[in-house]
């Protein structure tokens, strides 16, 4: 399928355009959110949580009896809270970490969903299957008024978000700084964390509980390589986590038969990988290429320093020297020399070289200035 | 009992004084055992103040309590004869630095403007008034050409005078300081007490975790010696002798404090 066809199906067929949409929404969210919990070194609070939600699912389900979406997501959304509550009461109330306590609950309340899923399949009922759905996410099953649903859910967010910026940021770094000045931490702390529940829950119906942790870190943990500004990171995150919707379930579609959430989770990570690698301050490839680049500059300023310190045995200071001279110093090499008149610090002549003016005012203030340069 | 030091200050002053901070019976634990225990402690105003004692003695733990990070068993605290939530305003804090993630993405004068989110309260943004105030703290510091840098980007002297210069923005009247000396190289501890006097100097109060017990009768001109429990507080001159560090430390402290 080429992309301009594909591109108008979006914006005609109801199933692709509400899809999209949907998962585009959804990574803004979990892309915002999803800063926040990295940045507060929770980024595993995200998969206790999304787990945790599995048996308020089964459990909204059994009382019930409907399959409607609102309704599961409501029992996932107070499981969710719920086990979100008993860690952070765990971490401060005991003495285990956080770690402990965030992987107790995720197995403790995923092992209790899966065994009241397991229950409600040997049930007669036959409005029972497809309550699995909710284990690897079916973005196929999404209709109008979940993107509804979504949205306004986002747009709350959104605007809380930019409400409490000030009191978010302060909070995220330095949290007893911030009860110094007279913030009640604990309510911007509930604020935040309620709303990484509520992210998470409006994502278990497409990308599943499995995967959904993903959705709220990679997005975030790609943003953060391009940027130094929180305000960015946050933003950045938005439109890595849409674009991720938008991508993995243009891609699902055009393959038969691929399910949309692992491979929107897929190209998150895309995201994550490019940016560690490309990012221009951050990125592996140009701290690399800064290395060495580093080293370069040593080496010639090494060589140079040692030309200078014989140049300065001589009241001239521009009289020729044997090239040989320069072989019991370590760091010499041809190349070295060669730039080193590319620079017009040296002049070679046949087999003599000598310093220029410049090579040698160059030479006698190497790294003197620099303590008064970085301070 | 060393309580001659308070007989000393009271003369110089009206009869009844009103202490810049005043902790009574204050007991802390973390478990069962106590980290604290019954500390009573009168900083007089204008005072530039050590806190020693040896590694868990509970001096971060004592000024915690004081700022109500921590929740004590027991005891009180008062600013200027005020309980401390009603005088926030009149407290600053700078934290160890080792608190913080100092890779979090902000820059030098965003965390030196969160000095003054307090008195801007809940979601009022900083505006003109609050950057120009921030700005002059980052000069008082040497730090001004460093505004823009991400923090990660800074030297530990020069993040350690980013904390200090957000404290400095809040105009307090109190400054309570937790090892600020620690691991900063010698010009920022110089640049450091420079400004710690200078605050003296102005009429506030500096309350300063200290751990290098040879600079203390240079730097400060108050002490408090501490080991779980208060051993003694006056003025270095009169109680910073060997007694009170023998008593503080346990050991023979052989620290020969006036040549």
């Amino acid at each position: 399928m080429d992309i301009s066809k594909y591109i108008e199906l979006v914006f005609t067929d109801y199933t692709l355009r509400t899809i999209t949409l949907g998962t585009a929404i959804l990574g803004a969210i979990t892309g915002m959110l999803g800063s926040f919990a990295v940045l507060r070194k929770q980024s595993l609070l995200g998969d206790a949580i999304s787990h945790a939600a599995l048996p308020g699912i089964a459990i909204a389900f059994l009382i019930t009896g409907a399959k409607d979406t609102n309704t599961l997501l409501i029992g996932a959304l107070v499981s969710g809270l719920i086990g979100t509550f008993w860690i952070k009461n765990i971490v401060t109330k005991t003495h285990l970490k956080s770690d402990t306590a965030l992987g107790l609950i995720l197995s403790v309340f995923f092992g209790f969903g899966m065994l009241l899923l397991t229950f409600i399949q040997k049930q007669p009922n036959a409005n029972q299957a497809g309550l699995d759905k909710y284990l690897f996410g079916q973005a196929a099953t999404l209709v109008e008024s979940d993107v509804w649903m979504m949205a306004i859910v986002t747009g709350i967010c959104l605007m809380v978000m930019l409400t409490f910026w000030k009191e978010f940021k302060i909070l995220l770094f330095d949290a007893d700084y911030t009860k110094t000045l007279g913030f009640n931490t604990k309510t911007i702390d509930i604020l935040i964390t309620v709303f990484i529940v509520l992210a998470i829950v409006l994502g278990l119906q497409t990308v599943g509980v499995v995967l959904m942790s993903a959705m709220l870190l990679a997005p975030a943990a790609a943003a953060r390589q391009w940027t130094n500004s929180l305000a960015k990171m946050v933003f950045l995150a938005a439109v890595f986590g849409a674009f991720s919707g938008v991508f993995g379930t243009a891609i699902s579609a055009s393959q038969n038969n691929l399910s949309t959430g692992p491979v929107i989770v897929l190209v998150a990570s895309v995201f994550v990988g490019f940016s560690f690698i490309f990012s221009p301050s951050r990125g592996l490839l140009f701290k690399q290429i800064r290395v060495i680049k580093n080293r370069r500059d040593l080496e010639l300023h090494k060589t140079l320093a040692f030309m200078y310190h014989i140049a300065e045995t001589h009241e001239n200071t521009s009289h020729p020297h044997k090239i040989k001279l320069l072989n019991n110093f370590h760091g010499y090499t041809k190349s070295t020399l060669q730039k080193l008149v590319d620079k017009n610090y040296v002049k070679i002549n046949g087999s003599m070289w000598s310093l220029t003016e410049t090579g040698f005012e160059t030479a006698a203030n190497l790294y003197t200035k620099q303590e008064t340069e970085d301070e | 009992m060393r309580n001659e030091s308070k007989e000393d200050i009271k003369p110089s002053t009206a009869s009844e004084r009103v202490f810049a901070v005043k902790v009574d019976d204050l007991t802390v634990a973390y478990n069962y055992k106590p980290v604290l225990w019954d500390i009573d402690l009168e900083i007089p105003e204008g005072v530039l103040m050590a806190i020693v004692g040896p590694n868990g003695a509970g001096k971060s733990t004592l000024i915690k309590s004081i700022l109500g990070i921590l929740k004590p068993i027991a005891g009180s605290v008062t600013i200027y004869g005020k309980p401390y939530e009603k005088q926030r305003r009149l407290v600053a804090y700078v934290p160890q630095k080792g608190s913080v993630d100092w890779d979090f993405p902000t820059t030098a004068l965003d965390v030196v403007m969160m000095g003054t989110y307090g008195s801007l309260g809940w979601i009022k943004r900083p505006g003109q008034k609050e950057k120009k105030a921030s700005l002059e703290a980052l000069e008082k510091v040497g730090m001004l050409p460093f505004k823009n840098r991400q923090i990660s980007q800074l030297s530990g002297g020069q993040q350690q005078r980013i904390f200090l210069a957000r404290a400095l923005v809040q105009n307090a009247s109190i400054y309570f300081m937790d090892e600020p000396f620690q691991g900063v190289d010698a010009t920022t501890e110089i640049a450091i007490i420079n400004i710690l006097k200078e605050l003296r100097r102005a009429g506030k109060t500096v309350i300063v975790v200290h751990h290098d017990l040879q600079t203390v009768p240079e730097y400060f001109d108050w002490v408090t010696f501490l080991n779980v429990k208060k051993i003694a507080t006056g003025p270095v001159k009169d109680i910073f002798n060997d007694d009170n560090l023998t008593k503080t430390y346990g050991i023979n402290y052989q620290v020969s404090i006036q040549e």
